[in-house]
């Protein structure tokens, strides 16, 4: 924990889900100190979004403890979610009514007065770079709109902690970069982030400390910058050949990095020195296609915990 | 875990089931872009009725071999039974296909869940919605036939709460049916094959005893056949006590039976 609060914002001790036989979360441990960015990171079913929807407080837990600013979900439940921000991965927005309707009768949920709920969605307008389309019918509007709006909505009670599952999920990459930048501009503000994505660029870009989960576990836990240390080498080299398979390369390039990974489309050697492997490999006599030497990032943490891809 | 004490005062939301206000004041918002629409069907097909069965029907029932419907003029006889039918049939048309709008398609009661919210609240406040429509759809249908002439007398007055609540009655329990929908392909069957026969074969129309001896009692097992007599009985004046609370009770027993349904699949819908 690296924070000086005595607790921790959310906890969770043997969290657990199960639907029926399947069990989506299985029993994982985690803080979130106030002020931080708190990542999920993991690929498609690895149990980011029920553990989500658990501190969110409208899922139930089948076992385990959680406390959200220190209570009970089970318990206080809409205490809880009155200071929570939700930025859900699927759409919930009312599409038939206006963006700023939108804001308003959300506001509402929240037990905020019609003025205060009307001044607020004022300011959100312009922190979401909407007001010139304020009185807009939301359906039409572009994807990253739709994902702006999203977030100022879950922003109009003032949140503890903003929950975002999966937030640029879908967006083009120019929309991705305005959204991160909103995402920062609350950070910056002390506005406690937790968020789930299997984008390794997203998670390296926005958390502070992330939860690598694989099956309803946590695999490994810290910052982006220690997992990569932890768990992977300096450089990676990556390696293409003319070939469909490349395990047969395999053997080809051992000795030349601390480590290699076998993917079907090429190979990664894990190593201090990328440029030297490369020549080491070149003196061996190979000939790639591609030759490409790059900084380790989550997914090759990823990859060497699990052995498969963050994005499939 | 350590400590279980707070680490802030966190501002205390109502209690579950306290907050259907707020959901009301959603649907007053969406109601002031659409009401338009929905009260030219919710209006007209009443009246349609009324002047197709009541005014051009009518006469030839009055004037016909066995003399029509003992005592009443025929246009008298139909529009409380109209009233009743009318506040089922725009009660199960609030209630199938945005209950599952809610759940699927404009996610409104998700998005409402994420706030302090609960499904109680969701329920309820959809709830009162559609009984703001169904009081309003039957007042002005009411204030109609008094202007026309087809309903008269104090009693009449007392039909509109009567009308309102056989529309709950079917309500509560198609709520707890539409939401344990997959999609909205089933609504259309109950709208054919549920609600249409009962419109016309329990005594909107004509008295239920018309009806072959065998199928008599089977328009009594819902609430409308009581609804309608009951309303009758008030436009009429010939309700009496006893009947009338025979009547409401059952209509009640729908009402909460369907209300207890309802909560329990919204819960298993919505809480996974």
């Amino acid at each position: 924990m690296t924070s000086q609060h005595p607790q921790p914002l959310i906890s969770a001790r043997k969290l657990t889900k199960r639907f029926g036989a399947l069990t989506a979360v299985d029993g994982i441990d985690f803080d979130v100190a106030r002020g931080e960015a708190f990542g999920f990171l993991g690929p498609n079913g690895a149990g980011k979004t029920s553990a989500m929807r658990m501190v969110a407080a409208v899922s139930p837990p089948t076992s385990g403890e959680l406390r959200i600013l220190g209570l009970d979900p089970a318990v206080d439940g809409p205490t809880i979610r009155g200071r929570l921000g939700v930025v859900p991965q699927e759409n919930t927005l009312d599409e038939g009514l206006t963006v700023r309707e939108n804001l308003y009768t959300y506001g509402r949920y929240f037990g905020l007065s019609r003025k205060t709920a009307a001044e607020r969605s004022a300011e959100l307008l312009e922190f979401a770079q909407l007001t010139d389309r304020a009185k807009q019918i939301v359906e039409p509007l572009s994807g990253g709109m739709k994902r702006r709006l999203t977030i100022a909505r879950a922003l109009i009670n003032e949140p503890d902690v903003l929950l975002l599952d999966e937030p640029t999920t879908g967006l083009d990459p120019q929309a991705r970069h305005v959204l991160w930048d909103r995402l920062f501009r609350l950070k910056r503000r002390g506005v406690t982030l937790v968020l789930t994505t299997h984008y390794m660029d997203e998670a390296e870009q926005l958390c502070d400390r992330l939860v690598v989960m694989d099956g309803g576990t946590i695999v490994a836990e810290g910052s982006p910058r220690e997992l990569i240390d932890r768990y992977s080498t300096k450089e990676v080299l990556e390696l293409r050949f003319e070939a469909d398979d490349h395990a047969p390369y395999a053997p080809k390039v051992e000795g030349l990095a601390d480590r290699v990974e076998v993917l079907p489309d090429r190979l990664l050697l894990y190593t201090e020195d990328g440029d030297g492997a490369l020549v080491a490999a070149h003196e061996r006599g190979l000939t790639p296609l591609s030759a490409l030497v790059r900084r380790s990032t989550l997914e090759d943490v990823f990859l060497h915990l699990t052995g498969r891809t963050l994005v499939d | 875990m350590a400590t279980t004490a707070p680490l802030q005062t966190v501002p205390a939301q109502p209690a579950e089931g306290k907050m259907w206000r707020r959901v009301l004041a959603y649907w007053l918002i969406v109601y002031r872009q659409n009401w338009r629409s929905s009260a030219f069907s919710s209006f007209l097909t009443p009246l349609l009725f009324l002047g197709a069965m009541g005014y051009l029907l009518g006469p030839l029932v009055d004037s016909g071999a066995r003399g029509g419907i003992p005592g009443v003029e025929y246009v008298a006889f139909l529009a409380p039974g109209i009233l009743a039918a009318q506040a089922m049939m725009s009660g199960v048309n609030d209630s199938t296909f945005t209950v599952m709008a809610g759940v699927k398609w404009r996610k409104f009661y998700l998005a409402m869940l994420a706030t302090p919210l609960g499904v109680r609240d969701v329920l309820l406040g959809h709830l009162a919605f559609v009984f703001v429509r169904l009081v309003l759809t039957s007042t002005a249908f009411l204030l109609i036939a008094f202007a026309l002439g087809a309903i008269s007398g104090w009693g009449a007055l007392l039909a509109l709460p009567v009308a309102v609540l056989t529309g709950m009655a079917f309500v509560t329990p198609v709520f707890a049916f539409s939401v344990s929908q997959r999609d909205g392909t089933s609504f259309n069957m109950l709208l054919r094959i549920g609600v249409m026969p009962l419109f016309l074969f329990s005594g909107t129309f004509f008295p239920t005893d018309q009806l072959p001896g065998w199928f008599e009692p089977i328009p009594w097992l819902t609430p409308l056949a009581h609804g309608i007599e009951l309303c009758r009985d008030l436009a009429l004046g010939t309700a009496s006590v006893g009947m009338a609370t025979l009547h409401l009770g059952y209509i009640a027993l729908w009402l909460v039976v369907g209300f207890w349904l309802a909560t329990w699949a919204f819960r298993r819908r919505l809480v996974v």
